[in-house]
């Protein structure tokens, strides 16, 4: 059959034409902007991936053109395949934005919120989403679960505390290696990503865990504590390697290289290879090449999504395809996407308040203690 | 004396040997199925018998085995779900240990009927004698030619396999309990694609629980209709229930449905009343999973109609004044319970026997325990009940498999009937920890939060 056929899937009013076999995701993803569903744990290029952070979950509100009954629960868009005519509600649906709200804050009960002294911040997949669609504050207030940080292997770091146990990194070693020597121990909230009895991991591709973890729960041995990602210009380069395809990221300050990473896309995965293929990169490239003078350099690096170095110039296309009148309604007035966050978050910005009525110098604290807050 | 059908010759010695079953008329349903009816046949009468899966759910099984897919060149596979592990919950325990030949004769049956050569019974590695039991009455009947390869001269051939699981929960839901099967790590799958397409080894398989395996040998006896008879509505059949708790005569029985709770309780052909001269506080009719029921809503629906042992009279008045048939799993509760502290141990329970895959499910679990201990040691606060409320709001419905509803639930209905029994913890701190709270709430107007 050389014509597909298409079906057609509506996400958040959008109508977008897909291949069948896609996922919601996917079809989100196609719209691209604030119809993509976040995901934790699923991951395009690793087969099996997906399905258990429950972040990308959406409303089905009707089935397909054969079938128009809604699903009764909400389903996790990334192994929902699209039926002719479905019709999927992702942030115009309050149940949805409750659930995620939900699973933001479970995804950040053991998390330990160190960002500060974390490589992963600037580019962790959990800080976005907790901007996002978190809350400012938790509501736990016991003890979290904590691990001993273990070396796997000579250049992987796992810091288990930070893990939101996504498994990417299990598939990684499932379909990249020949010999999956790590995986998870225990079940329920003391499950924990190991190595069996503190074996090492060292095959030459092992180091793509790093770049899948969306958290900082493994980290790069040569690259830790030396540089915040925000501080280092990321050039495209490449090398003639003879294991991988040699498509990489630098992350440069001046002429020193400072770590090498594999090139990530809007959604933080891989990118492909010309020839189609997932762009992983090996262990030497990763960990050895560590010199301007061992790479081609291609140029700077298009800016992800995920990442703070996006800061304003994400050149993606939020508010673009997306028709006003829906977008504003839907999301209170986050037009402009970032600022506006920052200004419904601000109390400063509430409209109850009067700036003349607070006595004395005023900040945080003054705010909150001095006003009425309107219910939000 | 209600219909008994799978529990008649229960009392007869040595029926958990071959002779004996065969003497008391055994294996004869699997003559008639395998010689004389088809496949069709067998599949239609269960169809018509109206049975409901007995694991918990109430599926009915008739049509869960139509949806079996059957490509060409494809093995099928039936899978026998022994990994009772609900707590409150032992009839399959009860039928495997004491009549292991009835479990193998329904699965010979159902065997047939599915096209499954080698069949596999997975049950809990707790269950560690009765694991050998079923082996030894495999061996039985392949020496009476009712299992291997050529069956009675038809040409089916039909392998049983016990399989042992390793001590976990969650194996007993369908998906999970495949993939530990298949030897991984007992993780649910996502569906779809469900079992029936895609099942064991990627294969078309079926999952049953004992007890509904083993009900296809009287329904296939006496005919579909003749067993749907029994019971009443879509409750077809009669249904095992193991009965535990504060109760005179604890144990597993088998009802046809049509008893009222009342009478279940206090007859003396069953429960046999409150143990000790007590009275009745609570009950959780279904295993521990389903909604717990105060006292008068479990003797009478919201509407003031009596309540009876059956799927529908039991979730009459949905989660807000009823609750479900479940596992069969009846565990009474009397005036000297706390349910802040049993709500506490099943909060632990599932905390402990989540796989830890998705998150609501992992993290909701281990919060709620450590909130609802809070309380029960006298540390919490009023605030902490709405909090629980939602964060059981939150993991239910959210997760792969119903192991998040099933942690979820207990702890959504203990707080919606027994509200004032958590807040009497928070608001007497001291008091709470050396006397309970008895039965204030007995004759209480039912709450439901807003």
């Amino acid at each position: 059959m050389s014509e597909q056929t298409l079906l057609k899937v509506t996400v958040d009013n959008i109508t977008i034409e897909v291949p069948a076999g896609t996922t919601v995701l996917q079809a989100a993803r196609q719209i691209g902007g604030a119809v993509a569903p976040p995901a934790m744990c699923y991951y395009s290029k690793l087969q099996g991936s997906g399905g258990k952070c429950r972040t990308c979950l959406v409303e089905v509100s009707k089935g397909s053109e054969k079938d128009p009954r809604p699903m009764p629960k909400l389903v996790a868009s990334c192994r929902t395949t699209v039926m002719d005519g479905m019709e999927v509600k992702n942030i115009t649906s309050e149940k949805v934005i409750d659930a995620r709200a939900g699973v933001v804050e479970f995804l950040l009960l053991n998390h330990p919120l160190d960002c500060p002294i974390c490589d992963q911040a600037g580019e962790c997949h959990l800080q976005d989403l907790s901007f996002e669609h978190g809350k400012s504050s938790t509501r736990y207030e016991f003890q979290r679960r904590t691990f001993k940080k273990h070396d796997i292997g000579k250049h992987i770091q796992l810091h288990m505390t930070r893990c939101i146990l996504c498994y990417r990194c299990v598939f990684v070693a499932d379909q990249l290696t020949n010999k999956r020597a790590h995986g998870i121990l225990d079940r329920g909230d003391h499950a924990e990503i190991a190595t069996h009895i503190e074996k090492s991991l060292d095959n030459e591709f092992i180091g793509n865990v790093i770049d899948v973890c969306p958290v900082g729960a493994l980290t790069d041995k040569t690259f830790r504590f030396k540089n915040r990602v925000w501080f280092l210009k990321p050039m495209d380069a490449h090398r003639n390697c003879p294991t991988c395809s040699g498509r990489v990221t630098l992350w440069n300050r001046g002429d020193e290289v400072f770590r090498v990473t594999a090139r990530k896309d809007e959604w933080g995965e891989i990118e492909d290879t010309p020839e189609g293929k997932p762009g992983w990169i090996c262990n030497t490239c990763r960990f050895d090449k560590k010199h301007a003078a061992d790479w081609i350099i291609q140029g700077p690096r298009e800016i992800s999504r995920h990442s703070v170095i996006a800061q304003g110039h994400y050149a993606g296309n939020i508010g673009t395809t997306l028709p006003t009148e829906i977008f504003n309604a839907v999301n209170e007035g986050r037009s402009p996407h970032l600022l506006m966050d920052i200004h419904n978050e601000s109390e400063v910005n509430l409209p109850s308040v009067h700036l003349s009525e607070i006595e004395g110098p005023s900040h945080g604290t003054t705010f909150n203690n001095n006003i009425n807050k309107p219910n939000k | 004396m209600g219909v008994k059908l799978l529990l008649e010759k229960a009392n007869v010695p040595g029926i958990r040997t071959y002779d004996v079953y065969r003497r008391e008329g055994g294996y004869v349903t699997a003559e008639k199925a395998l010689k004389e009816m088809t496949i069709e046949a067998i599949v239609e009468e269960v169809k018509k018998s109206g049975l409901r899966g007995r694991g918990g759910a109430g599926f009915p099984a008739g049509m869960k085995w139509s949806f079996i897919a059957k490509p060409e060149g494809v093995p099928r596979h039936l899978v026998c779900n022994a990994d009772e592990s609900e707590p409150g919950t032992f009839k399959d325990r009860y039928l495997m240990e004491f009549l292991p030949h009835l479990l193998i004769e329904g699965l010979l049956i159902s065997s047939f009927a599915l096209g499954s050569n080698d069949t596999y019974i997975y049950i809990r590695g707790e269950y560690a004698w009765v694991a050998t039991i079923l082996e030894e009455a495999i061996e039985e009947a392949t020496k009476n030619g009712f299992l291997g390869n050529n069956i009675l001269g038809t040409g089916f051939d039909c392998r049983i396999h016990v399989h042992r699981g390793a001590g976990a929960y969650i194996c007993g839901e369908e998906t999970a309990l495949i993939e530990s099967l298949e030897g991984k790590r007992g993780n649910p799958r996502i569906k779809p694609p469900f079992p029936a397409i895609q099942g064991v080894w990627m294969r078309p398989t079926v999952v049953n629980n004992v007890e509904t395996l083993a009900a296809i040998v009287p329904i296939i006896k006496m005919g579909g209709e003749e067993y749907a008879k029994i019971g009443i509505g879509r409750s077809t059949g009669t249904k095992l229930i193991s009965a535990c708790g504060n109760i005179n005569k604890p144990g597993v029985y088998e009802i046809d449905m049509t008893i009222s709770v009342e009478d279940f309780i206090y007859s003396d052909e069953y429960c046999g009343g409150i143990a000790n001269g007590k009275k009745l506080k609570a009950c959780i009719p279904g295993g521990s999973s389903v909604p717990i029921l105060p006292a008068n809503l479990l003797l009478k629906t919201a509407k003031g109609e009596t309540r009876y042992m059956n799927y529908e009279s039991l979730s009459d008045g949905g989660f807000a004044t009823g609750s479900m048939m479940g596992s069969g799993g009846f565990i009474v509760l009397d005036e000297d319970q706390c349910i802040v502290k049993n709500t506490l141990t099943l909060a632990r329970f599932y905390r402990h026997e989540s796989c830890g895959q998705c998150s609501p499910c992992r993290e909701g679990t281990g919060w709620m325990e450590k909130i609802i201990q809070k309380i029960e040691l006298g540390k919490g606060e009023i605030s902490d009940i709405d909090l629980l409320w939602d964060i059981q709001r939150k993991i239910e419905g959210n997760t792969i498999c119903p192991l998040g509803d099933a942690a979820a639930w207990p702890v959504a209905a203990a707080i919606r009937h027994f509200r004032d029994e958590f807040e009497w913890h928070i608001n007497n701190r001291e008091l709470s920890q050396t006397s309970n709270f008895g039965l204030q709430h007995y004759a209480d107007p039912i709450h439901v939060p807003a």
